[in-house]
């Protein structure tokens, strides 16, 4: 009988849809595999650095401004001596500074009798630091917290920034490439 | 050595779930009773088996083994006895183990106690429960084997988390677990009655107890589990709508409608194809939830950028299991065909708008809980859901399912007298409006939730004694017959009624807890005073306290209400030097209508500290609402028509083609 075969067809149909929803389910969760929810946006990528001058970390070295910044790619890295994972960091950026990378600091919300101590005991590897006292500098950049690290092209746009402790594995997949591309002519 | 004998016992458990899992299956579809009598005593040796390689786990804990990869990681011989054997489950290797473990007592607990079964239906009910087995075993060997070994041996473990070592957190996993594992049970049921194509009332009395025990579990885990929250974390609150809590929930709510429609399966030989739908769900929850929780796809999803084996070997089993099953209900269930009929106005319409509004509740979570990892997928923006969405949704479908379940329990099957019931209901009505009107001229009129929340406790506890007053004729009848009517009342209505009044306890403790928090955070040197909801709290002094693995500072802070100190409690700050954390211990004064919660925080460079300070009414009855709603279901779990091994009566109408 013809209506009875739909109707029978329609229910085989409605007991059909949790399958498919399933699916719909099944494909969000593929995607979602490859997908790092942890990895943190930045509003400021291909933006201008902020403008910025700060003070002095060490007494007989000038501060940092925003004026240094520009005409070859450089890496800006936010770090603090009360932040473990900055002293972690502080030997790959000691190798970063010695095959010729330019590398400016600033110190994140850091006394500067720390952050000298800090860069006393476990070497300075920083072309120029400034002394974010108040974290407003910090702020401007979109700082999550130190350690973070951004790359700046030669007109002193923001090109990429990392959040968390640099590693030598980090460096080679994530950071060095990208300043080789930016300094190409 | 005693750690490869428990990696010996697991591969051995692989094994016999594999043996356990086909064997009883094609005896049952040749009708070969050989065959289908494996099952039983594979369950139980997969049990043993199990249990074997658990407690090798824990002997390699108990003795700081730290030769095995595991127990460094997770452990450290300073630890106290407890956390290192609660350690075991502290981590993803060993809480896997822990659900293998369980999920193979409630097979060989089926295997020792369903004697009753058709062999036809046991067979099938084993084999399907030996096919998660495998797929559990499995996924414990190839990606998260606890019993690896590592070298060189380190001289001490890793620690573990210190918030960790808490006893509430050590003992509500198990709980958990107990229940999300234990809705395996009905998901195996309704499998075998897919493949059998049979679904009737005895099926559903079957069920019935085991997932009885899942949801107590789960609804006594919960619990636990937002109690620890709420003294552990030390913000105040006792539930944040996060994704942990909701993968809890979902199969929780699902689970609650999946008890109320097997009534309707069991007394009225209908609404099969739902119920058989709410087992799967409910365990695909349970799965779902769990995982997202273990992997950190919705969390962080560093588990699964560290090991995607891991997350593809996660995904493929919940293809398969929930998949698998849904496709088999596509092609089976449209041909199971129900008997009983049912008026618009009955116990049966009743139940099933109960289960559309608690299968409406759990989507709403769900919803809320997958939709950022959705738009994260999508690209777009990062985002949390919280307390907003779920009560803009879920308390607006939580109204009409509490005035319901004051009414249905009244309500006849087949056909019933609504104007009747409400009659029957106008004095718990009249109570709770004036309980509700009570609560608007007490906050002048500002709140529009509380008296709500108020109103609708107040009417489903006075709805549920009405309809127990009504069932052994209180007040209606001489008293011996008052008497005899209430020896005849079966437990599985006592628990009834004790499990909605538990409900009614929870609406009141978290209408009341939401809305009349009071919170103080301030800096106190010694000798300092802080008022806070009429009551003072002094802060005396703060001393050293060293202990095994921390150092401590802990301070003694005396409430006073009047001029009377009542309570004297000491919150402190713990350091774990090792992992340098810093926890706080919460002191908390309750006198089981309200808390005092007492934070120590920072101590800052004038000598001072901070403090925080909750006033918290009512909270205490969050959980004890729950705990009375355990105790329904284990009351009615206890029913004479339930219990597990009693023989059961033959229902009439299905029983001659089952034991066929």
């Amino acid at each position: 009988m013809p209506p009875d075969t739909k109707s029978d067809l329609g229910r085989r149909l409605l007991f059909l849809l949790p399958v498919l929803a399933f699916l719909g389910l099944v494909g969000l969760f593929t995607l979602g595999l490859g997908h790092d929810p942890a990895a943190l946006p930045s509003a400021m990528i291909d933006k201008p650095a902020p403008a910025f001058a700060l003070g002095p970390v060490m007494v007989d070295r000038p501060g940092l401004g925003r004026a240094d910044l520009g005409g070859k790619p450089v890496l800006v890295n936010f770090f603090a001596s009360w932040c473990a994972p900055c002293r972690a960091e502080h030997a790959t950026l000691a190798g970063l500074a010695a095959s010729g990378v330019p590398l400016y600091g600033i110190a994140y919300k850091d006394k500067p009798e720390n952050a000298q101590r800090f860069l006393t005991d476990l070497g300075d590897p920083y072309q120029k630091i400034g002394l974010d006292l108040d974290g407003r500098t910090a702020i401007d950049f979109g700082v999550y917290g130190v350690p973070e690290t951004y790359i700046l092209d030669r007109d002193g746009r923001i090109r990429f920034r990392y959040a968390g402790a640099l590693t030598d594995a980090v460096l080679k997949t994530e950071i060095l490439p990208r300043l080789a591309a930016l300094e190409r002519p | 050595m005693i750690a490869e004998l428990g990696h010996f016992a697991l591969i051995l458990a692989l094994l016999i779930a594999i043996v356990q899992s086909i064997l009883p299956m094609v005896g049952a579809a040749r009708g070969a009773r050989p065959l289908m009598d494996v099952a039983a005593p594979a369950a139980l040796l997969q049990f043993g088996a199990v249990a074997l390689a658990f407690a090798a786990l824990t002997h390699g804990y108990v003795t700081s083994d730290f030769s095995l990869r595991n127990v460094v990681e997770n452990s450290h011989s300073l630890k106290p006895l407890l956390y290192k054997i609660t350690g075991v489950w502290g981590n993803h290797e060993g809480s896997m183990l822990l659900w293998a473990l369980i999920l193979t007592l409630y097979g060989a607990a089926v295997a020792a106690f369903g004697r009753n079964l058709p062999p036809s239906l046991k067979a099938r009910v084993l084999s399907v429960h030996g096919m998660i087995g495998v797929g559990f075993l499995a996924f414990i060997l190839f990606t998260s084997n606890p019993f690896l070994r590592v070298l060189p041996v380190p001289p001490d473990g890793q620690g573990l988390n210190p918030i960790l070592q808490d006893p509430g957190l050590a003992f509500h996993p198990p709980f958990l677990y107990l229940g999300y594992v234990g809705f395996s049970m009905a998901f195996s049921f309704a499998v075998a009655a897919l493949i059998e194509g049979r679904v009737d009332p005895a099926w559903a009395r079957w069920v019935r107890p085991w997932t009885l025990v899942a949801w107590c579990a789960l609804t006594l885990g919960i619990c636990l589990g937002s109690w620890w929250a709420y003294y552990e974390l030390g913000w105040g609150g006792w539930w944040a709508w996060d994704p942990v809590e909701n993968a809890s929930f979902m199969p929780w709510l699902s689970g609650t409608a999946l008890l109320h429609s097997a009534i309707v399966v069991e007394k009225r030989d209908t609404l099969k194809g739902w119920t058989i739908f709410l087992a799967l769900v409910t365990f695909s929850l349970s799965l779902l939830g769990t995982f997202l929780v273990r992997s950190g796809v919705l969390s962080s999803v560093h588990a699964f950028a560290v090991d995607p084996a891991r997350g593809a070997f996660i995904l493929a089993l919940l293809v398969i299991a929930i998949g698998g099953s849904l496709v088999l209900f596509a092609l089976r269930a449209p041909a199971l065909r129900s008997t009983g009929s049912f008026a618009p106005i009955s116990r049966e319409s009743a139940l099933i708008l109960n289960n559309l509004l608690l299968a409406t509740a759990a989507l709403t979570v769900f919803l809320g809980t997958l939709y950022p990892l959705f738009l994260d997928v999508i690209g777009g923006d990062k985002v949390s859901v919280g307390a907003p969405y779920y009560n803009a949704t879920f308390v607006p479908l939580m109204v009409p399912l509490v005035l319901l379940m004051a009414a249905g329990p009244m309500m006849t099957w087949k056909r019933a007298d609504l104007a009747g019931v409400l009659l029957r209901l106008r004095l718990a009505f009249g109570l709770a409006l004036a309980v509700a009107v009570i609560m608007i001229i007490a906050t002048k009129g500002h709140e529009a939730l509380a008296p709500l929340g108020i109103g609708l406790a107040a009417w489903l506890l006075f709805g549920t004694l009405k309809e127990l007053a009504d069932r052994i004729r209180l007040f209606q009848a001489p008293w011996d017959m008052v008497r005899t009517r209430l020896r005849h009342t079966t437990r599985a209505s006592w628990g009834m009624s004790i499990a909605h009044a538990g409900l009614a306890v929870t609406i009141a403790g978290i209408t009341i807890a939401s809305g009349w928090q009071q919170e103080a955070i301030q800096t106190l040197h010694p000798g300092e005073s802080i008022a806070l909801a009429g009551d003072v709290y002094r802060f005396d002094r703060v001393e050293p306290l060293p202990g095994p693995n921390y150092s401590a500072e802990q301070a003694t802070v005396a409430i006073s209400h009047d001029g009377r100190t009542f309570a004297t409690v000491h919150p402190s700050r713990l350091t774990y030097p090792l992992q340098r954390m810093t926890t706080t211990d919460v002191a908390i004064h309750t006198d089981g209508f309200s808390d005092r919660y007492v934070v120590l925080g920072d101590p800052q460079p004038d000598g001072g500290w901070i403090f925080r300070i909750y006033y918290n009414p009512l909270v205490p009855w969050v959980w004890f609402g729950a705990l009375i709603m355990v105790l329904g279901g284990i009351l009615s779990l206890s029913d004479r028509r339930l219990r597990i091994g009693a023989p059961v009566r033959k229902p009439k109408r299905a029983g001659g083609e089952l034991a066929a």
